[in-house]
C-alpha cells in the first residue's frame, strides 16, 4: 500500500544504539498540556494544585490571556498548607466547592498533579475518590500528575487520558477506538477517510464532553493519533483493548501506513481503500512537493522536546528529501516507535534524554541547515547563525493527515526561505 | 491554598534570573526540577534576547528523590563552573527543591569552588518575583561591594534595572543623559550589563539612582548604611518627577540642577487645543507601584485626566500606592487577584485604563482603550525603537502612548457631529480601533461601553446612596441615550441615574437625562 514509496531501508534505525543522556532537560513539564486539553475537552476544568510557578508556566506558555476565566488555573500551596497536610486536604476541597459553585457548566474535573504536590505527597488520587462521590453524578473527579519529575511536555496529554481510561465503561462491542486530542478540523478529516471505508462506528479519546464517552472492552482495537500517548496505550491494553502499530501519520507515507493498519483490521478491500485515499493522497504528494523545495538536500537536527521526533525525521527524510544528523526524543517506548524507527534510514544520532549543554555542542559541530527545538534555544541558536525551527508550534499546529502534509513540510521550510530572504545583516 | 488564574509576578526564582540575566560574568545554578526550564523563554522569546539565560538547572526527577539529589546539585554546580567560568555564581533552589531540603547554600561551600558563591533564600511559597530580584541583587551587592575611595568626579550608580523589566533599556539611556548634564558621570549600572567585577566597584560612586524600588531598594539601603552612599527617593518618570529628580540630585550633590528641556514637548502637546477632549478622561491606574505612583501624577497634573480609581499588585509598595490613593480621594486597590482588579475596573467604568498587559486583557474584554505603563510585560514592551518612560524622552514617549489608544479630538466631534448619520453611526466604530470596534460596540448598544454581558452596572452605586428606589427608564429616554456617542454613553446612563437616585426620582425621563447633563457639565 506504500506503493509509491520508496521500499523501507534495508538498516532502519530499530536497531541503532541509543545514546542515553543524563543532565538538564531543556523541556516543558506535563502541565503544559492542560494548554489544549482543555480547549478539546470542552466540559472539563483542569485545577493545578502547585506553586507559583506552575501558574506562572501556563500563563507564559499559553502565551496570551485570551480568557478571562479559562477553564484551568492553579490552587497555589502556601506556607501555612505545607505545615500539615490534612489540612492541604482540607483546603483543597474548599477551593474545589468554590470553583464548582462558581462554574455550574464543569462535568469533569482534573485535578492535577505538580512537582510540589507530588514531593509532599499529597494525596490526590483519595481527594478525587472523596470529591467524586460529593460531586456524582453531575461531575467526576480525576486526577493525574503533570509534574515535571514525573512527565515531560507532551506526556502531560498521556497521563491525562490514561487517568480516563479506568473509568470507562465497558462494552463488548467491536470498536475501533481512535486516541489523542487533536484539532477538530483535523479529527473530522480522519473520521471522514475511516468513514468512508465503511468503518463504523468510530470511537475517539478525548470527546469534546464527557457524555460521548464510550466504552472499551476486549473486542475494541485502538490507534495512536500521537506518539507520546504510552502510559495510555498500556493502560488500554489493561482493560483488554488491542493496539495497531503502524508509522503515525504525518505525511502522505505515514497517513497511509496508518490507515492502512486500521483498513487491513477490519477488512477494508483494497479498491475501497485506493478509491478513498487516492484523490487525498495525491493533493498531499503535491503539496509535500512544492513545501519542500527548500528542505530538498538539507540537513536536520532535533533537540528532545515533543516526542514526535522520530516520526517527523520519518517524514522529513523519506518525503521531503533531508538528513537527519541527531534525532533526540525525550523517551523512546519501542513498541509505539518501532514502526517509524525501522521507516528512518540508518545514520542520525538517535538520542534519549537530554544534557543540554553537551547537546548544543554536537549541534554546533554537525551545523545542520535547519534545528529543531524549544523555544527557551532558538533565538539564541539563531544568533549563533544556525536556522531554527520551535517545536511547540509542531505541536499546537493541525499536522496530522493527508490534508495538512503540506503545511507540515511548510512548518520546516519556512525558516529556510525566510533567512535565504533576509537581506539585512544584524548590527551586533 | 489560594485559586489563581492569572499572576502578575513570577515566583521568586525568576526574580533572581532576571537579576542573572541582566548580568555579565555570573551564573546561576538552580536546584530545579525539570520542566521549570520554560523560564528561560520568557527571556529568549518576550525579550528576544540572543544568549541562553546564564542559569543551569539540575533537573531532578522522580527517581532520584528516593537516592540522592544533593551530588545532583554539586555535579551540576561543578559543570558550570567548569564550562561557563563564571566571575561569580550564585545558587538557590526553586520551589520544588526548597521542599526536599537539600541545602544548596551549605553544600555549594563545601565544594571550594574559586570565585565567590553567593547563596540565595528565596522563600517561593510565601514570596514573589520582584521580591526574588530585589534579594537577589541586594545579596550579589552585599558579597561583593566594599567600601573604597570615592571617584575624583562625581559619579553615581544606577541601580535597578533587570532583564525582562518595562523599559529598563531605555531608561538607563535617558538617567544617563539627565545625569551628564549636570557633570555627573555614571560609576557603575547595575544588574543590567554589569558583571561581578563592576559590582566590587560600586562602592566608588558618591551616590545611587534608585531607579527601581521594587527590584534594588534593599541594596540601596544596604549601601546607604555599608558604604554611605546616599539614593534618590523620585523617580524620574513624567515632567514633574524629572524635574524634582533634578533637584534632588542637586541637593544631594551639591551641584547646580540643570536639566536640558529642548526636546521636551509633553508640555505644549497637553497645552494644545486639540488635547482639550483629554480634559477630565476617567482613567483607571493598575501596575507596579513605583510605575502607578508616577503614572497618577502624569494622568491628573500633566494630561488633565480624572484618575477614578488605582492600585499596584506587589504589595511591597501598598504603603506607598495607600498614600497616593489618599491624595487622589480614591480607593486604593492592592491585590494580585486579577479577577478582582478586573471586577473594579468593571464597577469604575473609566474611559480608559493605564495598566499592564494584564488590564490590556481587561480592557479588550470591557472594550476600554488601555495603554500600558508597567510589568508585567509582553514582546511588545521590547520594541525596536528607543522607548524610554524615564527623562524627557520618556514624558514625550508617555504622552504619545497615552493618547493613542482614544479617539483623537477631531475624530470625537464628528462621531457627535454624524451621530446618526448612516455610514457613520456607533457600529462603524472608530477607523484606527480596527477589529475591535465591533465587539466593543455590539456590547456599547446593550448597555454602554463597560460592561460586557447586559447587567446594571449601576447597581453597586445605588446601594452605596442607601436608597432602595429602582430607578427606571421611560422609553423615549432610552432613545434619546442611544443619540449620545457610544464613547460617552455608559458615564451619561451613570451621571443620569445617579442624578435621579439623589432626588428620589424613578422614573427617568428625556428632562431627567437632559437635567443631568446640565447639572454635571463641565
Amino acid at each position: 500500500m506504500t506503493d509509491r514509496f520508496p521500499p523501507p531501508p534495508a538498516n532502519g534505525c530499530a536497531n541503532t544504539p541509543v545514546l542515553k543522556e543524563r543532565g538538564q532537560h531543556e523541556v516543558f513539564c506535563g502541565l503544559t498540556g492542560i494548554i489544549w486539553l482543555h480547549r478539546k475537552m470542552q466540559d472539563a476544568f483542569f485545577l493545578v494544585v502547585g506553586s507559583r510557578t506552575c501558574a506562572h508556566l501556563l500563563q507564559s506558555a499559553a502565551g496570551v490571556m485570551i480568557f478571562a476565566e479559562p477553564r484551568f488555573a492553579t490552587a497555589v500551596l502556601e506556607e501555612t498548607d505545607l505545615a500539615g497536610l490534612a489540612d492541604a486536604q482540607t483546603e483543597l476541597d474548599r477551593v474545589v466547592r468554590d470553583l464548582l459553585a462558581r462554574r455550574p457548566d464543569i462535568k469533569q474535573l482534573f485535578l492535577v498533579g505538580s512537582c510540589p504536590s507530588e514531593v509532599i505527597k499529597l494525596d490526590l488520587a483519595t481527594a478525587a475518590e472523596r470529591m467524586s462521590a460529593e460531586f456524582a453524578p453531575h461531575v467526576r473527579v480525576l486526577n493525574y500528575s503533570g509534574s515535571g519529575i514525573e512527565t515531560t511536555f507532551t506526556q502531560g496529554e498521556d497521563a491525562c487520558l490514561a487517568a480516563m481510561v479506568p473509568v470507562l465503561p465497558k462494552t463488548d462491542a467491536r470498536e475501533l477506538l481512535v486516541v489523542g486530542a487533536l484539532p477538530d478540523v483535523v479529527e473530522e478529516q480522519a473520521r471522514g477517510l475511516l468513514g468512508d471505508m465503511g468503518i463504523c462506528p468510530i470511537r475517539w479519546l478525548p470527546e469534546t464532553d464527557r457524555l460521548s464517552e464510550v466504552g472499551i472492552g476486549a473486542n475494541t482495537v485502538f490507534a495512536l493519533t500521537q506518539p507520546f500517548l504510552t502510559e495510555t496505550h498500556d493502560a488500554l491494553i489493561r482493560r483488554g483493548a488491542r493496539p495497531l502499530h503502524a508509522p503515525f501519520p504525518f505525511g502522505e507515507e505515514g497517513t497511509t501506513a496508518w490507515l492502512s493498519a486500521i483498513a487491513r483490521e477490519f477488512g477494508v478491500p483494497q479498491e475501497t481503500f485506493q478509491a478513498v485515499t487516492e484523490r487525498p493522497r495525491a493533493r498531499a504528494r503535491k503539496a509535500v512537493a512544492q513545501a519542500s523545495e527548500a528542505l530538498n538536500g538539507r540537513s536536520v537536527f532535533f533537540f528532545p522536546d515533543s516526542q514526535l521526533e522520530i516520526p517527523l525525521a520519518r517524514f522529513l527524510t523519506r518525503e521531503c528529501g533531508m538528513t537527519a544528523l541527531e534525532v533526540g526524543a525525550p523517551f523512546i517506548h519501542r513498541a509505539v516507535m518501532t514502526p517509524d524507527l525501522e521507516l528512518l534510514a540508518e545514520g542520525p544520532v538517535i538520542a534519549e534524554g537530554q544534557d543540554v549543554d553537551r547537546q548544543l555542542d554536537r549541534c554546533r559541530a554537525a551545523a545542520p541547515d535547519l534545528t529543531v527545538c524549544g523555544l527557551g534555544l532558538a533565538n539564541p541558536l539563531e544568533a549563533e547563525g544556525l536556522t531554527t525551527k520551535w517545536a511547540i508550534e509542531l505541536v499546537f499546529s493541525p499536522v496530522h493527515f493527508y490534508e495538512q502534509a503540506g503545511d507540515l513540510a511548510g512548518l520546516f521550510s519556512r525558516p529556510l526561505r525566510r533567512r535565504s530572504l533576509l537581506r539585512v545583516e544584524a548590527a551586533e | 491554598m489560594k485559586l489563581t488564574v492569572w499572576t502578575y509576578e513570577g515566583p521568586p526564582h525568576v526574580g533572581a534570573m532576571r537579576v542573572a540575566t541582566a548580568m555579565k560574568g555570573l551564573h546561576y545554578v538552580l536546584h530545579a526540577p525539570q520542566g521549570d526550564t520554560y523560564a528561560d523563554l520568557l527571556f529568549t522569546m518576550i525579550e528576544r534576547r540572543n544568549h541562553r539565560p546564564p542559569v543551569t538547572y539540575t533537573t531532578f526527577q522522580a527517581r532520584d528523590l528516593g537516592s540522592d539529589t544533593a551530588y545532583l546539585f554539586k555535579d551540576a554546580c561543578q559543570a558550570a563552573y567548569d564550562r561557563f567560568k563564571p566571575q561569580a555564581m550564585i545558587v538557590g533552589a526553586s520551589c520544588t527543591a526548597e521542599l526536599i531540603q537539600d541545602d544548596p547554600a551549605g553544600l555549594s561551600e563545601t565544594m571550594g569552588l574559586p570565585v565567590p558563591v553567593i547563596p540565595l533564600e528565596l522563600p517561593s511559597y510565601q514570596r514573589k518575583e520582584n521580591y526574588g530580584a530585589d534579594e537577589t541583587f541586594y545579596r550579589i551587592v552585599r558579597a561583593l561591594a566594599k567600601p573604597m575611595a570615592r571617584t575624583t568626579h562625581v559619579t553615581a550608580n544606577l541601580i535597578g534595572p533587570t532583564a525582562l523589566g518595562f523599559r529598563h533599556r531605555d531608561d538607563i539611556t535617558e538617567v544617563t543623559a539627565l545625569l551628564a548634564d549636570m557633570g555627573i558621570g555614571v560609576n557603575v549600572v547595575a544588574p543590567y550589563g554589569a558583571s561581578p567585577e563592576n559590582i566590587a566597584r560600586m562602592g566608588a560612586a558618591h551616590f545611587n539612582v534608585l531607579m527601581y524600588p521594587e527590584t534594588a531598594e534593599a541594596a540601596a539601603r544596604w549601601m546607604e548604611k555599608e558604604l554611605d552612599q546616599p539614593f534618590t527617593k523620585t523617580v524620574p518618570i513624567g515632567v514633574g518627577a524629572t524635574r524634582d529628580f533634578v533637584a534632588e540630585v542637586a541637593q544631594i550633590t551639591g551641584l547646580a540642577p540643570a536639566l536640558d528641556e529642548d526636546r521636551l514637548r509633553l508640555p505644549w502637546y497637553s497645552a494644545s487645543v486639540d488635547s482639550t477632549y483629554l480634559t477630565g478622561k476617567r482613567v483607571f491606574l493598575f501596575g507596579d507601584g513605583t510605575h502607578v505612583a508616577a503614572a497618577a501624577r502624569i494622568a491628573r497634573d500633566e494630561m488633565g485626566f480624572e484618575v477614578v480609581g488605582l492600585g499596584c499588585y506587589n504589595r511591597e509598595q501598598a504603603r506607598l500606592i495607600r498614600t497616593v490613593a489618599k491624595d487622589f480621594g480614591v480607593p486604593a486597590l492592592i491585590t494580585d487577584d486579577y479577577l478582582e482588579v478586573e471586577r473594579a475596573i468593571e464597577d469604575a467604568a473609566p474611559e480608559m485604563i493605564l495598566g499592564t498587559q494584564m488590564e490590556r486583557h481587561i480592557g479588550k474584554r470591557l472594550g476600554i482603550p488601555c495603554a500600558v505603563i508597567s510589568a508585567p510585560v509582553h514582546v511588545q514592551d521590547f520594541p525596536a525603537r528607543y522607548s524610554p518612560q524615564m527623562g524627557i524622552e520618556g514624558a514625550n514617549v508617555i504622552f504619545d502612548t497615552w493618547v493613542h489608544p482614544l479617539v483623537m479630538g477631531l475624530e470625537e466631534h464628528l462621531l457627535t457631529m454624524f451621530r446618526e448619520d448612516f455610514e457613520f453611526h456607533d457600529e462603524a466604530g472608530a477607523s484606527h480601533h480596527g477589529g475591535k470596534a465591533k465587539v466593543r460596540v455590539a456590547v456599547a448598544d446593550v448597555e454602554g461601553p463597560a460592561p460586557q454581558t447586559p447587567r446594571d452596572i449601576s447597581g453597586p452605586k445605588k446601594q452605596g446612596a442607601e436608597t432602595t428606589i429602582e430607578v427606571v427608564w421611560l422609553p423615549a429616554a432610552e432613545r434619546e441615550l442611544k443619540k449620545i456617542p457610544f464613547f460617552v454613553r455608559g458615564k451619561a446612563r451613570r451621571n443620569t441615574e445617579s442624578f435621579a437616585t439623589e432626588r428620589g426620582v424613578s422614573e427617568i425621563s428625556v428632562d431627567t437625562l437632559y437635567e443631568a447633563k446640565a447639572h454635571y457639565a463641565r
